[in-house]
């Protein structure tokens, strides 16, 4: 097992070697060259020129590239156009309300996706299929930030259940620990202030969960119904063992196994997805800054969006891997 | 990145295997997608998206970039008319006809996925093929090849398509070639895997080997035999493909990058326009959203109903 | 009273939009305590089926089953699902063809074991690891307390059906069966799990019922023989009577494709021509009408009935082969060793 570890922790190596060098070549290809990521549009040519020799745009590429990855490892990538902060503590200071977001999503996704996927599957090719499986395939097809503005629009603006936007009540006066709103207040017992950052929470996270939602309904629904297709579920069955253990044991502890890597491919797509939803909701998170940073072109800002969403991908997936070889002892031997 | 490449692979396998009784795999899932009712109905709203698209400018009631009611529009107060007769679903914030927007937009909307999947076909089937022709052909060195192809392309598939599209969106700058083009690049990775697996999977067929074994040269079976039987797969993805493409439009569209533009209205930027009036005026969001919802469900409907139709292991 | 009476049992598949599939057809056969009962026929003719319906495992939807099947006098297949639930496993088991789709790959082979335990014997904790390890020890899986450790990829593929058949007969069942249990085995292994299998029947006083397409299988092993074709019982009889003189052309047949050390070198196999494709409907006449080379005009006329001769023999055909022609194929067929290839021409896997 801890070879196994070893061995994935190596391999992240060149993955990470290679997003390193997409970034790098993303960064020569932008309009303006790599300077453009230094540089505020409004730049002076002498600025312009002194940025290029700190940078060394003039020496050979490989030179440039060391460069770039010292800045990398170091986390510098430069200050945002926009606040004039460096990237990094505009992240610092947002990443949390995204991430909070985004996992309560995936509780939402799912909570209601497999227990709906299973029932799916068995019943395959009833009424109650059918209408799963459509909806799912409609929940696909719903522009995110559109359900959000229907979410808004009933629940928030007529009914008035629901906060329209921000993380907390401006009156809430919360104290601030982890910047993680409702962790934040489990751990100063202000349980208001939990409750209410969650009540913001709801909307945002439901229309950020509906693509993942989908997509695990639809995975489970698969996965179950060819896992009960398996001689070893006959096995089960014919030992007389009882239904909840021949459906707990056998068919979704094996039927979980896809679904479990989907989760983490999904929880890449949702902190990309949040940027839709956020600006929806006006949250605060990475989502509205960068919305705001790809129409003022604020270059440091978006790589640095790209590279810690990849990072932080390739770790989900890392993630998944590992919980994937506890799941599944085949392929541990591999 | 196993579940997206999965599917993928999944899907790629099918080819492979042939019915018994000597139909072919492509007779029988037909004969399978046409007693579907799901498959049916989204083959009748691509028709019929199809037919609005083409038949758009002769449908459209109004010239959709003519502002007609603005004098009764007071955006301050949130007035914009909404159904009345001659304009049958109101007007825009700008006084546009609402209903000849949807209209002509369905064009933009049509050749923003059908560009975008071209995009990604083309140059996925190009990686794709060429890697699987290498795998094929020239031995260890293909076999080289092959994988460093590869290994890039399940970055490139790892990497969340909105932020893929997002980063080629700044490349280059606003505007609804940009969407196409960035749309279109986060499907590269999905064909090339697709065709590449489907390529490996019919190599390993019966038939390659026979033809192996009766001497035909290495080309030739590439050429006349795997490419054509590798392409099933990659046509159940490219009308997937259509769906993501169209809706991944209406996202970046959202998020600015697909410019405005007065003559050629596009669902996306529709439903991004319509968020300042969303308070008083929800229906101008309901329109294009709805619109590029059933469209899209139509691309899906079918897509899936094919891809289960050929995997022989969802149908019981 | 024989442990297991399967009278006029018949399972129909029905689908929506298709024609009604008559895979068993009114099969009828008894099993005693103790005795091995062989149910011989080619890849789909309702074999696996009809223990499939007897254990309860067929798919609720789209599945008719008719006739009757009275275990201990109570009919299995009327009999409500938790209480057949109670009886699988414990009253009666069952053994798969492949024992490696057939094991749970992610749980350890430990707890498959000691889950039937828990159920029927209610043994947890060490005494059912210990009882566990004691039944991998029977089954003949050298260092059981290792391997209850092991997942089912770690171990080969005999040992995988040791430890299938060590769940089987965890709890003693009274009725066992098998269900093409060395097909997927090489064939020094298939002799070893045989040998298994007899002894395990001899020990224990438990019904067998043999499920194959294998006579060499069949003729070391079953007491009773029951010869399928297309769904229905064409021919039932004894070992010996059986080898010594069958009479229906397809058993005939069945034996004439099994290679034999004693044949003259250079001597043919002589397949059966054509496939289970080639069948006609029942209602139609002889089912293997088309493949026979016995066949008069009269085998169209209908259905032929079952004859039943005075010493026990029981045949399915209005044109039955004599002993005279049979002389040429069985002459020292009474006891040949477990075949090496298949017995039929059919190559398609088990439906």
């Amino acid at each position: 097992m801890l070879r196994y570890i070893v061995r994935r922790l190596l391999q992240l190596v060149p993955t990470l070697f290679g997003l390193s060098i997409l970034l790098f070549a993303w960064l020569h290809s932008l309009p303006g060259g790599p300077e453009a990521a230094m540089l505020d549009v409004r730049a002076t040519d002498a600025k312009r020129a002194e940025v290029r020799a700190a940078l060394g745009l003039d020496e050979p590429l490989i030179v440039q590239y060391g460069r770039f990855m010292k800045r990398l490892v170091r986390f510098d990538l430069g200050d945002s156009f926009t606040t004039g902060t460096p990237v990094m503590e505009e992240f610092g200071r947002r990443f949390p309300a995204t991430v909070e977001l985004t996992v309560v999503a995936m509780i939402i996704a799912i909570c209601a996706g497999i227990p709906l996927g299973y029932l799916a599957a068995r019943r395959h090719g009833r009424i109650f299929d059918g209408l799963t499986v459509t909806g799912s395939l409609l929940g696909i097809c719903i522009p995110i930030f559109f359900l959000g503005f229907i979410l808004k629009a009933i629940f928030a603006v007529k009914l008035g259940w629901f906060p329209s936007l921000g993380r907390q009540d401006v009156d809430v006066n919360a104290t601030r620990v982890t910047e993680f709103y409702v962790l934040d207040g489990i751990l100063t017992q202000e349980w208001d202030a939990s409750l209410n950052a969650l009540w913001h929470l709801i909307l945002p996270a439901i229309a950020l969960a509906s693509i993942p939602f989908a997509i695990i309904v639809r995975m489970t629904r698969a996965s179950v119904l060819e896992v009960l297709g398996e001689d070893y579920v006959r096995t089960a069955e014919a030992k007389g063992l009882r239904e909840n253990t021949v459906r707990g044991r056998h068919v979704l502890r094996n039927a979980m196994l896809p679904v479990v890597t989907s989760i983490g491919l999904l929880t890449g797509g949702l902190l990309s997805g949040a940027v839709l939803t956020e600006t929806v909701f006006v949250f605060g998170g990475i989502g509205s800054f960068l919305a705001t940073a790809i129409s003022n072109r604020d270059y440091p800002v978006l790589m640095g969006f790209i590279m810690i969403i990849a990072v932080i991908y390739v770790l989900i997936n890392l993630a998944v891997d590992l919980s994937y070889s506890v799941l599944d002892p085949r392929v541990r031997v591999r | 990145m196993s579940a997206k490449t999965d599917r993928i692979d999944r899907l790629a396998e099918l080819t492979a295997r042939k019915d018994e009784g000597g139909h072919g795999l492509w007779y029988e899932a037909f004969r399978r997608l046409r007693r579907n009712p799901l498959a049916m109905t989204g083959a009748v709203i691509i028709l019929l998206f199809v037919l609005i698209a083409i038949l758009a400018p002769w449908l459209a009631p109004h010239d959709p970039a003519a502002q007609t009611w603005l004098g009764e529009i007071r955006g301050a107060e949130g007035f914009i008319p909404g159904p009345r007769s001659g304009n049958w679903l109101g007007v825009d914030g700008l006084g546009r006809d609402e209903l000849s927007r949807l209209i002509i937009g369905s064009r933009q909307s049509l050749l923003v996925g059908v560009v975008a999947t071209l995009l990604g076909f083309t140059a996925g089937a190009i990686l794709g093929g060429l890697s699987g022709a290498f795998l094929g052909m020239f031995g260890k060195a293909g076999r080289w090849v092959d994988s460093i192809l590869m290994r890039f392309n399940d970055m490139a598939l790892a990497v969340p398509s909105l932020l893929l599209a997002i980063s080629v969106a700044t490349i280059l700058g606003q505007g609804l070639v940009t969407v196409m083009i960035a749309v279109g690049v986060t499907q590269i990775p999905v064909f090339a895997r697709l065709l590449r697996g489907s390529m490996l999977a019919q190599s390993h067929s019966d038939y390659v080997l026979a033809s192996t074994a009766l001497g035909v040269r290495k080309r030739r079976i590439v050429l006349n035999h795997i490419l054509p039987n590798s392409m099933s797969p990659v046509l159940v993805q490219a009308t997937l493909s259509l769906a993501t493409a169209i809706i991944e439009a209406a996202g970046l569209s959202f998020l600015g990058l697909g410019g405005a533009n007065a003559a050629n209205p596009e669902w996306g930027v529709m439903l991004a326009d319509s968020q300042q009036y969303l308070a008083t005026n929800l229906r101008l969001a309901v329109y294009p959203a709805v619109a590029i919802i059933i469209t899209a469900l139509g691309f899906t409907l079918l897509g899936e109903a094919m891809r289960e139709a050929l995997d022989p292991k969802l149908r019981k | 009273m024989a442990l297991l009476e399967v009278e006029d049992l018949a399972v129909t598949f029905q689908r929506k939009g298709t024609a009604p599939v008559h895979a068993v057809d009114g099969v009828s056969f008894t099993v005693a305590e103790g005795q091995v009962v062989g149910l011989v026929g080619e890849s789909g003719c309702g074999k696996s089926v009809t223990s499939l319906a007897l254990m309860g495992l067929l798919a609720k939807r789209g599945v008719k089953v008719g006739g009757k099947a009275l275990f201990d006098g109570n009919d299995l297949l009327t009999m409500p699902g938790s209480t057949l639930r109670d009886m699988r496993g414990s009253e009666m088991a069952m053994i798969f063809q492949d024992p490696l789709s057939s094991l749970n790959p992610v749980i350890p082979i430990g707890l498959q074991v000691t889950e039937v335990l828990k159920r029927h014997r209610g043994m947890k904790g060490e005494p059912a690891e210990k009882e566990a390890a004691d039944l991998l020890d029977r089954v003949g899986i050298p260092d059981p307390r290792r391997r209850l450790k092991e997942y089912p990829h770690q171990l080969s593929g005999g040992m995988r059906q040791r430890a299938l058949i060590a769940m089987a007969v965890a709890c003693r069942p009274r009725l066992l069966i098998a269900d093409e249990p060395t097909t997927a085995l090489d064939v020094t292994i298939q002799a070893q799990i045989l040998e298994l299998l007899k002894e395990l029947v001899a020990q224990q006083g438990t019904a067998l019922i043999m499920i194959t397409h294998d006579l060499g299988v069949v003729a070391g092993l079953c007491d009773e023989i029951n010869v399928m074709y297309a769904g229905r019982v064409v021919e039932g009889a004894a070992r010996r009577p059986l080898f010594a003189s069958p009479t229906h052309p397809y058993s005939v047949g069945l034996l004439g494709s099994i290679p034999r050390l004693d044949a003259p070198r250079g001597e043919k196999l002589k397949p059966i021509p054509g496939s289970v494709r080639d069948n006609i409907a029942w209602a139609d006449g002889c089912a293997f009408a088309p493949r026979c080379a016995h066949r008069t005009d009269e085998c169209l006329d209908g259905p032929p009935a079952l004859v039943q001769t005075y010493t026990g023999h029981a045949y399915r055909c209005v044109n039955p082969v004599t002993g005279d022609e049979v002389e040429a194929v069985t002459a020292a067929a009474t006891l040949p060793a477990p075949s090496i290839v298949d017995a039929t021409t059919d190559s398609d896997g088990e439906a």
